[in-house]
């Protein structure tokens, strides 16, 4: 719309200034404002720097076709006694067609963007690697204690290896497979990871740890290092969302689905459940407390079931 | 080719009274029967919506009350789920849909193309009568034994399967009676612009609410019966057990949801495109100068309609959609952005240079314009899958789409009521009560939605009876909004109603407008013009040059092209 | 109303507006009328085929991502179908014959075969009915089962409807009645929404019981 004034008044100084106004302002507004709650995971910076971007382009965009609309409606309006029309334009065809590129550069471009931000964010990444080894799922279910040298050389050599293009995905037949969201991305981090189960249903999320059997009504994280969320639903569709961490994955009955994160500033933050599943959907939260490395292994520690884990089951719920 | 006067079509006196079907009641009973004059249904389904747009509006009200507390105090949590499930349906199905398509599509399509009547008149009054008692069940479905539907309007399983089941089904039972309705009105919109044009008339001469009518209609003719089947499913699962979209019985919810998505993203566009129609045929009247860039604002409605079915997973981003889908869906979305830009930017356009007359209509117009390139930007936004993982299914998504069917939508249905009520009843609006209904709703929706992006981005789900206290304080300026919300519609209630028989007489055409409808009576007459129906070949031939030198170039066409000013 | 102006409007109004002197512009659309409606069912048609093309998406996602629990993947008996598949072919010829029929004033010949496409429709069913009673699953055993009755079920919802659809057509194809050569309305739109539903079988037997 800069250049539409461009065309309309012939001052085009005046109409460069006004732009590139804008255009500032924008960006003081995508880099001083802040809307979001605090960041608290890797994701989140990442999120963060794509929130500002599109919130700099959004608000030139706003400001400045409210701004030229205002200014329609004021210099343009009808005088009293006036009867005569306005001048008789129907259309021009460079301009539509200066309005039809630059939204769509600036789409593409945000589409690109975005792309690349959900890559860095390990939404493309996770979603390959579980494709390709469902086996390594098997392996992590059936490993007990977690054995994530195990499950990372299988997993290793399931991409690496020469697997056909068809993939096991056109043959669901009898393995189990796994939906995800955003994943680990690289597996030398994931054989890091602390992995989680996470059960979701009416309405309560329960964490269990496989590694020290731990049940907790709370999740328990350490900074810095890569948490595996292993979720499903048990009753109707759920949703594991953490404002702080930017991030949200449906946990949807019949789907195993993978949640990967790194937590990086401690602190307690909520899980909220974020899809409608009844009465007490607005109670169904939780919350999620991120430890410095130490801090969490004491609370393994201290909360490790003694007993064998047959009786470890039967639901001491612990408290940080 | 003989040049006419509106006079010499229109006769001085009263219409005659008489309709030709015979047992067709006259006057005001005819609103209550089984009319086939397409202005009758019109204002049938105007009037019904708005009945429905009072209780969405004090359903929505319950939900503002509740939420203006942390806890849940003022309903119980089932009720909660039902009343937003209500206000979701009522609103949808029964405000909006019908009365952007049905009521301003059946007032001025057959006016537009130079028709007597829809191509189908009495498949145009079932479409409608088939609307009271879908909101019927709708209504009854709240006192039936464990009250209505509480799986909001998307009904989502497993969540449906498992909530009260008799609600549900009366649930599915309605949306398909509307539905059905809503393809009925379809098939109708399209034969009628397509086949009964005026001889004469050439589809690129149509007014541009037309050319919006046709791309709707055609969204909504192979998109709708997808919900219907997809429902129709859905109460297998309930009723006989069926495993469709139950994962116990080895069932795919995600299936649903694809199926539910194919309908309900083009339904905004069902919601959407008409209102952009309205706005087409409104700015330039009182603008008084041509619609800027006719021609690509034809292609833009047709690109609309056509990425608009193609972008139905970007509601599903965090429900494990595979990668590809995810990738396709935000390209794809985000490129609706342009066609609907080029709207906006010829709207501008239009409205630039223009004698700008700022009545009650342009007011409601040009706030749409604010709200809906403000809706608009956070849509491009939750496009992108990065962005729409945090903000999936939270108050962001609220405030977005109350942006887009609301601050749009709702808007330009108010400004159309004003600019087309004096063609309806023959008299003329207050101006000053309009203008205060307009401050009132601009300040109480921004009011009530604005805040909703805050919390939406800082944590607070959607479709929660109760939430973090943190967030009260913006809680209650939105609550204090919708009560704004409330209250301005009372002057406009008034207004309609007080005006209807003391406003001031508005002759035919009181606002020098150039399309078929103003070139009749008002009230037109029932088969809308005595006489033969008028070739209008430029409906936006306004604007004169400056020195008014030349009738001949009044129409522009000979600027086309030009450098502008 | 200070938006309103005085004055100009019939100048306004004149130089866009013109009543062209074309004679039939008004009261009766006559001619148009009857391809109005032939062409409002077929955009019915293409919303109805919207409904299949609905199922057929779900059929084939479940196909693809549900895997039936063990044990339950039958094998479709294809005799039956395929002769149904062949019943129905042929109907649609037998109509398009009793349309020509119709159009050559040839009135008995065209009840004849409208009668003939009636009863290959209902043996139609009648196959349909025999194949459900001799399938080794229900309604509500599992996924495929589900899919398999709602799709053939609501196809056959649509056979019993065109059946009887061509039987009243046979009806009013009587001399004098509202059928005739002059005003074949009803027994094109039943022609038209009978091959409709050949053409939905001949799809959903290509990909429920071949693929």
């Amino acid at each position: 719309m800069i250049v539409l004034a461009a065309v309309a008044i012939p001052t085009a100084l005046v109409t460069l200034l006004i732009g590139m106004a804008l255009v500032l302002t924008g960006l003081w507004v995508g880099e001083n404002v802040s809307l979001l709650p605090q960041d608290a995971s890797s994701n989140a910076p990442v999120y963060d720097s794509l929130f500002q971007v599109l919130f700099s382009i959004g608000t030139i965009l706003f400001v400045g076709i409210v701004g030229l609309l205002v200014f329609s409606l004021i210099r343009f309006r009808r005088r009293p006694g006036e009867s005569l029309d306005g001048a008789a334009i129907e259309g021009n065809l460079p301009l539509e067609i200066l309005w039809t590129a630059i939204p769509a550069v600036v789409v593409l471009f945000v589409g690109i963007y975005s792309y690349d931000i959900y890559e860095r964010m390990g939404g493309m990444a996770s979603l390959n690697h579980h494709d390709l080894g469902p086996q390594s799922e098997l392996a992590h279910r059936h490993g007990g204690h977690g054995d994530a040298m195990v499950m990372a050389s299988i997993s290793a050599s399931d991409s690496g290896g020469d697997t056909t293009p068809a993939g096991p995905s056109s043959d669901p037949g009898s393995r189990p497979r796994v939906w995800g969201g955003i994943g680990v991305p690289d597996q030398a981090v994931e054989a890091e990871a602390v992995s989680v189960d996470l059960t979701a249903m009416q309405f309560a999320f329960i964490f269990h740890y496989p590694d020290t059997n731990i049940i907790s009504g709370e999740l328990h994280v350490p900074a810095g290092r890569t948490v595996e969320l292993h979720m499903e639903a048990r009753d109707v569709i759920h949703a594991f969302w953490v404002p702080q961490f930017r991030l949200k994955q449906d946990v949807i009955p019949g789907q195993p689905t993978v949640l990967s994160f790194t937590a990086t500033r401690p602190g307690s933050y909520p899980i909220v459940c974020a899809e409608l599943c009844g009465p007490y959907h607005g109670g169904m939260r939780s919350t999620v407390v991120v430890h410095e490395p130490d801090a969490y292994e004491a609370w393994l520690r201290q909360n490790t079931p003694t007993a064998s884990p047959t009786v470890a089951n039967s639901g001491t719920t612990p408290t940080a | 080719m003989t040049l006419a006067s509106p006079t010499d079509f229109q006769p001085q006196g009263e219409p005659p009274a008489s309709s030709p079907g015979g047992l067709q009641p006259d006057g005001w009973l005819r609103y209550l029967s089984f009319s086939l004059d397409h202005k009758v249904i019109g204002l049938q389904y105007l009037v019904c919506g708005f009945f429905f747009y009072f209780l969405g509006g004090a359903l929505a009200g319950v939900i503002r009350t509740e939420l203006a507390s942390p806890i849940s105090d003022f309903v119980s949590r089932e009720t909660y789920n039902e009343v937003l499930t209500l206000h979701g349906t009522v609103m949808i199905f029964l405000w909006i849909v019908p009365v952007v398509n049905g009521a301003f599509g059946n007032y001025l399509i057959p006016f537009y193309v130079g028709a007597r009547d829809m191509a189908f008149p009495r498949l145009n009054a079932v479409a409608f009568w088939l609307i009271p008692p879908a909101g019927l069940l709708l209504i009854t479905s709240y006192f039936v034994q464990g009250g209505a539907a509480q799986s909001g309007w998307t009904a989502y399983p497993p969540l449906s399967i498992t909530t009260p089941a008799l609600g549900q089904v009366l649930w599915i039972l309605s949306v398909l009676l509307l539905g059905g309705s809503s393809i009925f009105g379809g098939i109708n919109f399209i034969a009628t612009i397509l086949k009964l044009r005026r001889p004469g008339l050439k589809m690129m001469q149509l007014p541009m609410y037309c050319w919006a009518m046709l791309g709707t209609s055609i969204l909504v003719v192979l998109s709708t019966p997808v919900l219907a089947g997809t429902l129709i499913l859905l109460s297998f699962d309930i009723i006989a057990h069926t495993g469709f979209f139950n994962p116990a019985l080895g069932g795919n919810v995600v299936v649903y949801q694809h199926l539910f998505w194919f309908y309900s993203h083009p339904a905004v566009y069902i919601m959407v495109l008409p209102a952009f129609g309205l706005v087409s045929e409104i700015l330039p009247i009182h603008a008084r100068k041509p619609l800027f860039g006719y021609t690509t604002m034809v292609y833009s409605i047709m690109g609309i309609v056509v990425l608009g079915l193609v972008v139905w997973a970007h509601h599903m981003f965090t429900s494990g959609t595979p990668p590809w889908m995810r990738l396709f869906f935000t390209i794809a979305t985000s490129f609706i952005a342009v066609p609907t830009g080029i709207k906006f930017f010829n709207w501008l356009a239009t409205l630039w240079g223009g004698k700008i007359a700022l009545n009650s209509a342009m007011l409601f117009a040009c706030a749409f314009i604010v709200n809906f390139v403000f809706g608009g930007i956070t849509g491009v936004a939750l496009a992108q899958v990065p962005f729409d993982i945090h903000v999936h299914d939270t108050y962001f998504v609220v405030a977005h789409f109350h942006y887009i069917v609301y601050g749009g939508t709702v808007f330009v249905i108010f400004s159309s009521v004003y600019h087309w009520y004096p063609k309806f009843t023959g008299r003329m609006l207050n101006e000053h009560l309009g203008r205060f209904h307009f401050l009132l709703t601009f300040i109480g929706f921004n009011l009530c939605f604005a805040p909703q992006h805050w919390l939406g981005l800082n944590g607070m789900p959607r479709r929660v009876a109760e939430y973090d206290p943190s967030f009260a304080t913006w809680n209650q300026v939105s609550s204090v909004g919708a009560l704004l919300m409330a209250i301005s519609s009372l002057p406009f209630l008034i207004n309609i109603l007080v005006s209807a028989y003391r406003g001031e007489i508005a002759g035919d055409n009181p606002w020098r407008a150039l399309t078929p409808e103003w070139l009749t009576t008002s009230p037109p007459p029932v088969e809308n013009w005595i006489g033969e129906a008028p070739l209008v070949t430029h409906p936006y031939g306004y604007g004169s040059a400056q020195d008014q030198i030349d009738l001949g170039a009044a129409t522009g066409r000979d600027l086309w092209g030009g450098p502008g000013l | 109303m200070t938006s309103l102006a005085p004055g100009n409007s019939d100048t306004e109004t004149r130089d866009v507006v013109s009543t062209a002197a074309v004679a039939h512009a008004g009261h009766d659309h006559g001619g148009e009328h009857a391809d109005a409606r032939l062409f409002g069912l077929a955009t019915f048609l293409v919303a109805d085929g919207m409904t299949f093309a609905g199922f057929f998406a779900a059929y084939l996602t479940f196909r693809a991502v549900n895997p039936l629990p063990p044990g339950s993947n039958y094998e479709l008996e294809l005799v039956l179908p395929a002769i149904n598949t062949m019943l129905l072919l042929v109907s649609s010829y037998t109509f398009h014959r009793a349309g020509r029929g119709l159009l050559r004033g040839d009135g008995p010949a065209c009840r004849l075969w409208l009668l003939l496409t009636a009863a290959l429709g209902a043996a139609f069913l009648a196959g349909q009915m025999v194949e459900y009673f001799h399938l080794p699953f229900g309604l509500t055993d599992n996924l495929f089962a589900s899919t398999f009755y709602a799709l053939t079920g609501f196809h056959g919802l649509h056979v019993t409807l065109g059946v009887i659809c061509i039987l009243i057509v046979w009806w009013q194809c009587r001399s004098g009645g509202r059928v005739a050569a002059s005003t074949p309305f009803g027994l094109e739109a039943a022609e038209l929404y009978w091959h409709f539903v050949d053409g939905i079988w001949v799809i959903l037997f290509g990909i429920l019981y071949l693929l």
